[in-house]
């Protein structure tokens, strides 16, 4: 019907005839006298050529399915092309075919007849905005912004507790996408603001307390959230003035009564306390409209959340301040007094002192004193009194060796020292450690996982196979590819001085064989059950695979165990033994089991390693946290035993690197891994997708 | 045989480099070099160093000869080889061989990157008995009183293929090196390019947010070279946000969502 020779053809509209013919042919099962294409036809024919052709393709597409629908179809297509983008009257078309599949004919008619109302809702998703989608870059820009990190979370409110942001799932207040993206950023950029900028400082139950004061509470405490943000917005103008032009657009109108009020709270340095005033002063009057990025407060939710924080972090300030005083026996001297300067610092930091002199605080601890003052509003005296943790009661000997006969001379155990940091030596032959085999699962988890991360795998063989295949050029070789003319200057100028000419004149280019072992050293303790299992074995299969393609040697071994008398490493893939299914198998098959007493089984595969004949050596643990055992392993003991194990290992050669999956970054874990480089991963879903680049990394 | 002369005055240096002391480190320096102890400077990339190195140098008036080392860099490079004219052999001195002559002071930048049997031939210069034998001419070099060694390195590298010999770093003085305190880095920056103080101390500021997202998907935060940077291309008509998206963002990272964190941070500011 159509001319397909001449292209300025299909370019050209058809004309309402034309159309009228097509469309007879294609549902001629279903008209009649009274019912024909005419219509129809007209329509189509105001459209551009591509639009007809798209609507007749759909036409004869559904015709094929059922012409009845096919004719539903072709009267109301006209109009929704014209409503829609391609993309929605797509997805408007399959949901009417959906709904015939499903639900039969007539209510498919009634999807199609109804295209404005799925148009409205497309347009809505079109500019929504998700949290999800929005999390990763808010979650970087606010720790960004002050250093402390901060959770989002979905909640049909908009508050923070101060540790984790709420904020709604999704958004579409505004006209756009990106619009309501910034509205998220505004958002949660407000409600940081509140703990940077004061609002919870001190007692946050205070502010319950000034609302109290007034007849209708509720009603204060929403004239405070509206002054509160009158503050805020101006401190954000301050500090922020790029985000506060964005801001702006999204202030309400301040009620001309309230200026005079509000006036102080815009003044620089103004605190929670100017906020009250301004309460004061105006409760009693109408609330204006609130802005969109206005959250509430929940004071409960606040005295929560830093009672927790705040004693945490007084803790681990007074460990690290006995520490910083004591050098590497802990003990500090009885003496040693920490302040904190009166004046902050040039960006008004807190500054610690010690006997009266500035010390430079190492990065750790500067958060801590900033997270601290944020919460506070100060430093406490009896907060920069040095302290250790006290958790460890050394425990009852005698008992102890009396089990302990039993199995000294058992067959398969090895003995290992453990260091005891309070006596500064070693218990000798403290930990019987076994070899045991992890029982194999043979199921579908290594396949789903190798489908699920099936993006990931493809890129992560090119990049493996990239860095095995590195060419390095080797010097003043017999034989070669190319002539080294370095080698060859020096050989006559050799031969000119009379001496002998050299015959090492060829360069070759050669792959470098990458001479490394490394030894996984996995967490099967029961903190891991659940999310962290999963993770680790995931990780385990990506990273079998990327090892596999690089061909460096490695050895997988899990441990756990319960007290020093039964640790146990379970073997899942010794150096010399293939990755087979049955190893595969025994990957599925980790299951998490007791505790955590880390030294010993660095220790042990330690010495493993050092039987292997590798050039660089490499020893990669995989844990959950603090290492932890019934017998008093936990604390300071577990730490300063797990440090110990890691210099022994540094000492013979071998390269120490741990991975913690944990979502706070925990002040002892420096001192723990000190001899050892080691990175955190906060988000243990991110830990397969990550693993293969740190030992990427690690090992080019 | 005979060796080409060096011209240590070309690299003296004439005029003062410009260089903010962090610390007391100048007057370490003066004191190590004094007593004839070679200086280790550790610290992250862009934090001043070489700048340092240029000032050491002006201050005590000795020539500066600054090696790059990289992993191909062979003993030969830094101590010399014959080279051939029309019809003679010339041994031509490396730049270690020179300083030691000249009685200048050699810089080694990044000397991890050299592969290890190059740095150990500054092991015998590096202790007390501060000689450098030329094993092609049978010369044995005793570096002068004037003679200074310095070596530069960047603990922050997290490759265990990459890292300093114990038997190295123990002949060193070490001086560590930050990121200047945030007044004192405002200044160099607004010195190096002629930003302004209020534009400079809003890079400070922005520096010092990438750097609170070290270890969180950035390996490094913004160098004070990286602010440098920013603040000239900022001087040269291109608007704030764009030279820290071009000068700082793209030259911290590839992960796009990193890239879209540290932009809006910086626009957030400007
Ligand atoms: N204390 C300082 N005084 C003056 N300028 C400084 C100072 N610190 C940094 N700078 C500026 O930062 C720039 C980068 O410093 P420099 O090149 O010395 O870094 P580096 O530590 O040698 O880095 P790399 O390890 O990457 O070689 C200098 O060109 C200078 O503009
Ligand atoms: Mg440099």
């Amino acid at each position: 019907m159509t001319a397909t020779g001449d292209t300025g053809d299909t370019q050209r509209a058809l004309s309402a005839a034309m159309l009228e013919d097509r469309l007879d042919e294609m549902l001629d099962a279903v008209l009649s006298i009274r019912r024909s294409t005419a219509t129809a036809a007209a329509a189509l024919a105001g459209l551009a050529r591509a639009d007809q052709d798209y609507a007749c393709h759909w036409i004869e597409v559904i015709a094929k399915t059922n012409p009845e629908l096919a004719y539903h179809f072709a009267s109301h297509v006209t109009a929704a092309i014209t409503r829609m983008r391609r993309e929605d009257s797509d997805a408007w078309i399959i949901e009417a075919m959906d709904t015939y599949d499903k639900l039969g004919l007539y209510p498919a008619v009634a999807v199609l007849a109804d295209a404005e109302s799925f148009a409205a809702v497309r347009d809505g998703q079109a500019r929504t905005a998700t949290l999800e989608a929005s999390a990763p870059m808010l979650e970087l820009f606010l720790q960004g912004l002050s250093g402390r990190k901060l959770k989002l979370a979905p909640s049909e409110r908009l508050y923070t507790d101060t540790t984790t942001l709420f904020l709604p799932a999704r958004l579409a207040v505004l006209p756009t996408r990106d619009a309501n993206r910034m509205l998220y950023k505004i958002m949660a950029t407000h409600l940081w603001a509140q703990g940077w900028f004061g609002t919870f400082r001190g007692d946050p139950r205070a502010l319950r307390a000034e609302w109290e004061r007034y007849a209708e509470p509720e009603r204060a405490a929403q004239l405070f959230c509206a002054l509160e943000t009158i503050r805020l917005d101006a401190c954000l103008e301050r500090e922020l003035p790029g985000l506060y032009r964005e801001l702006r657009t999204l202030r309400t109108e301040v009620p001309a009564a309230w200026k005079e009020a509000c006036a102080p709270l815009a003044k620089k340095g103004a605190s929670v306390d100017d906020t009250h005033q301004a309460v004061a002063a105006l409760y009693g009057g109408a609330l204006p409209v609130a802005p969109v990025y206005q959250g509430i407060i929940d004071v409960d939710a606040v005295v929560q959340a830093m009672g927790e924080r705040i004693q945490q972090e007084r803790a681990a300030l007074q460990n690290a301040l006995a520490k910083l005083a004591g050098g590497q026996s802990h003990t500090p001297p009885p003496d040693a007094r920490f302040t904190v300067s009166e004046e902050p610092g040039p960006q008004g930091e807190v500054q610690l002192m010690l006997d009266g002199q500035l010390l430079a605080a190492p990065p750790d601890v500067q958060n801590l004193l900033q997270s601290i003052f944020q919460d506070l509003g100060g430093i406490p005296d009896e907060y920069l009194v040095a302290a250790g943790d006290g958790g460890y009661a050394p425990d009852n000997e005698k008992r102890a060796e009396d089990v302990w006969k039993g199995t000294y001379h058992e067959d398969g155990a090895f003995l290992y020292n453990e260091w005891d940091h309070r006596r500064e030596h070693y218990r000798k032959d403290w930990c019987v450690l076994r070899e045991l085999d992890v029982h194999p699962v043979h199921d579908a988890f290594v396949r789903e996982t190798l489908r699920k991360y099936a993006g990931l795998s493809a890129r992560l063989r090119k990049t493996f196979e990239a860095l095995r295949g590195e060419n390095a050029v080797q010097r003043r070789r017999k034989n070669g590819d190319d002539i080294d003319f370095d080698a060859l200057v020096d050989a006559l100028a050799d031969l000119k001085s009379g001496r002998e000419l050299g015959d090492r004149l060829f360069l070759r280019s050669r792959r470098i064989a990458r001479n490394i072992a490394v030894m996984l050293m996995v967490d099967m303790s029961g903190s891991t059950k659940g999310w962290i299992n999963d993770a680790e074995r995931e990780s385990l299969v990506l990273l079998s695979e990327a090892l596999e393609i690089l061909g460096d040697r490695y050895a997988i071994y899990g441990f756990s165990g319960t007290t020093r008398k039964r640790c146990e490493l379970y073997r899942v893939k010794e150096f010399a033994e293939p990755y087979t299914d049955l190893v595969r198998a025994r990957i599925s098959g980790i299951r998490p089991q007791d505790y955590t007493r880390m030294g010993v089984a660095i220790r042990h595969l330690c010495k493993r390693l050092d039987q292997v004949d590798a050039r660089t050596k490499l020893l990669i643990t995989l844990s959950d946290g603090k290492p932890d055992d019934y017998d008093g392993y936990r604390g300071e003991y577990g730490i300063e035993d797990t440090r110990q194990a890691l210099l022994e290992a540094k000492r013979s050669g071998i390269h120490a690197f741990c991975i913690t999956i944990d979502h706070d970054a925990r002040a002892y874990l420096p001192h723990m891994y000190g001899p050892a480089n080691y990175v955190l991963i906060d988000d243990v879903r991110k830990l397969p997708l990550k693993i293969s680049d740190i030992y990427r990394h690690l090992t080019s | 045989m005979k060796s080409r002369a060096l011209q240590p005055e070309s690299f003296l240096i004439t005029r003062e480099p410009y260089y903010e002391a962090q610390g007391e480190e100048i007057s370490l320096f003066e004191k190590a070099y004094r007593n004839l102890i070679p200086v280790l400077l550790k610290g992250p990339t862009g934090c001043g160093k070489t700048r340092f190195m240029e000032h050491m140098a002006w201050r005590l008036q000795r020539p500066l000869i600054t090696v790059s080392c990289h992993d191909d860099l062979t003993a030969s490079d830094l101590v010399g080889r014959y080279l051939i004219t029309a019809d003679q052999t010339v041994w031509m001195d490396g730049p270690l061989a020179q300083a030691v002559r000249c009685g200048g002071i050699c810089y080694l930048d990044e000397i991890v990157e050299a592969r290890k049997d190059t740095t150990v031939v500054i092991h015998p210069l590096a202790d007390d008995r501060r000689l450098l034998p030329i094993e092609k001419t049978g010369e044995v070099l005793a570096a002068p009183a004037e003679f200074g060694l310095a070596i530069s390195y960047n603990p922050g590298y997290q490759s265990v293929l990459k890292d300093l010999k114990q038997s190295t770093r123990q002949r060193f003085v070490a001086l560590e090196f930050h990121y200047p305190s945030p007044d004192l880095e405002q200044k160099i920056v607004d010195h190096e390019s002629g930003v302004g103080a209020e534009r400079a101390a809003k890079l400070v500021r922005f520096a010092a947010m990438t750097r609170n997202l070290k270890g969180s998907g950035l390996e490094e935060g913004a160098s004070t070279r990286l602010l440098v940077h920013a603040a000239k291309l900022m001087v040269s008509g291109v608007s704030a946000p764009y030279a820290c998206q071009s000068a700082i963002a793209q030259a911290l990272t590839d992960d796009p969502e990193m890239i879209a964190a540290i932009n809006e941070l910086s626009r957030s500011l400007f």
